[in-house]
């Protein structure tokens, strides 16, 4: 771990540089349920993409492509958002992660 | 040019002539017709703001916070009640260091609900990071909202800011202020600078992360060093506004008819408009009382204090808001600013005007004249208060 700055050393306001914090700090595991996505429904609305709070649904090339286990915290606004119910709210077993 | 104008109208002129790019505010008496007033300039196109009419003061502060984040200069607006919901994201804003300048038309805290004068919106605000002003008149709100906004965005500062005027007898008080001219006052608060502004998109940051016990402490220790930088920056600011508009202020209190007294009043805001009345009139009878005002609340000005009272005999705190189970906090900030002093003064804390109630000349004549037979253990006194 890298030695711990002092309180002159920190930028100001406690902003990180780079704007990856969110990433770097995996959250996956905090969720009860998670959300499975069916591409076989999915119309590419792209409204749960929008609504998630999390930046967890996961686009290439403007199309959904699945769902990012690692930050989504299962909080299920994408399963409510969907119009077409292409999003399953399922529990998670015994603690791990879905990948 | 001298205009007659309440002091809603002097946060409102001030307001216009800085224009921010966001205003984020919600109505509450007696801070209303601020937004009332700034809305108008919005609607009439005199200012280019984005005037957000929130559903809450918790929402205005937070759109306020967001916004500033983003990299906007914004202000905003409250009162009591609306103080209080906001208050939460006061603290947030400060540990973020945004330079949000807020007015505080001040009222009584619930309940009972009273929509009148006192202070304790402003002490509940105390340690929440921002920095804060006491005001006399309609012409030092007009004057401190212009200073405010300086200090704030200085480099060494960015911090919220509180221009505190007491509600109705200020706030719906028409008094003659002579503003600057637009082009000097827009020239004074100056360009506003954004520091890591959220819509920098080549630049990324991240604003408001989580902080563990590894660096909580460092960064609230970088906060205090923040508001410790406000008193030099508020005398260069106070200074070259002076030298702009040939107002008389030096300081961070106003010492008046001081320097012989054997007797003072210390006091926050409009009161001190009557308490100069009451030493003019004692003074008058040969009496050697006088009276220290106190413009900047917070940080507080230990030191100025101190120097000013520590060869006074008797010195009165006067306190607008009762600190529940303690004595007064402008009381506590005195007692603290005379604690090392070699020779100092016998203090008294009197609790004045809750929720509106007038206070008098006569009755600050009063609690001067008395000062000396009062019961060293009697400590904590109320003016005008039935038993």
């Amino acid at each position: 771990m890298a030695e711990l700055k002092g309180w002159k050393d920190l930028p100001i306001g406690g902003v990180v540089p780079g704007g990856v914090a969110a990433a770097l700090n995996k959250t996956g595991s905090w969720r009860a349920e998670r959300p499975v996505w069916n591409e076989e429904k999915c119309i590419q609305c792209l409204q749960c993409w929008f609504h998630c709070p999390d930046t967890s649904i996961v686009i290439r090339d403007q199309k959904v492509t699945g769902v990012d286990y690692d930050h989504c915290k299962g909080c299920g606004v994408c399963a409510a958002i969907c119009p077409k119910d292409a999003i399953d709210m399922v529990p998670e077993r015994e603690g791990t992660c879905a990948k | 040019m001298r205009k007659v104008m309440t002091g809603h109208k002097a946060v409102a002129e001030a307001m216009r002539q800085i224009e921010p790019d966001v205003v984020a505010v919600y109505p509450i008496t007696p801070q209303s017709e601020i937004a009332e007033y700034y809305a108008d300039y919005v609607h009439d196109g005199i200012v280019h703001t984005e005037l957000v009419p929130v559903e809450s003061e918790h929402s205005a502060m937070s759109a306020c916070v967001g916004a500033a984040a983003a990299g906007a200069r914004v202000m905003t607006a409250t009162s009591s009640q609306g103080l209080a919901l906001l208050v939460e994201v006061l603290y947030i804003a400060a540990g973020m260091r945004l330079p949000i300048v807020m007015a505080l038309a001040n009222r009584s805290l619930s309940a009972p609900i009273n929509i009148h004068c006192d202070h304790s919106d402003a002490y509940l605000a105390r340690d929440a990071g921002a920095f804060q002003v006491f005001c006399e008149s309609a012409q030092e709100v007009y004057d401190y909202m212009l200073i405010a906004q300086r200090i704030a965005e200085h480099d060494k500062i960015r911090l919220p800011g509180i221009v505190n005027l007491d509600g109705f007898s200020l706030t719906h008080t028409s008094q003659v202020v002579e503003p600057l001219e637009d082009a000097v006052a827009k020239k004074f608060v100056g360009v506003f600078k954004p520091v890591h502004p959220l819509l920098d998109v080549d630049k990324p940051v991240t604003w408001g992360p989580f902080a563990m016990p590894d660096y909580y402490f460092e960064l609230k220790r970088a906060q205090q060093a923040a508001i410790e930088e406000v008193p030099t920056v508020f005398l260069d600011v106070q200074k070259a506004f002076v030298k702009t508009s040939g107002r008389a202020y030096a300081g961070f209190v106003e010492k008046y008819r001081l320097d012989d007294a054997d007797r003072a009043l210390v006091v926050l805001g409009s009161t001190a408009g009557t308490a100069k009345i009451a030493v003019d009139a004692l003074r008058s009878e040969g009496e050697k009382v006088g009276l220290l005002k106190v413009w900047l609340y917070r940080p507080f000005p230990y030191q100025a204090v101190a120097s000013a009272l520590e060869r006074v005999k008797h010195v009165a705190v006067l306190d607008r808001a009762i600190s529940f189970g303690a004595m007064g906090a402008l009381y506590s900030d005195v007692a603290t600013s005379l604690v090392r002093s070699q020779v100092r003064p016998a203090l008294h804390n009197y609790i004045y005007g809750l929720g509106g109630r007038d206070i008098t000349v006569e009755q600050l004549a009063e609690v001067l004249v008395g000062l000396e037979k009062v019961h060293p253990d009697e400590v904590l006194r109320y003016i005008g208060l039935r038993e």
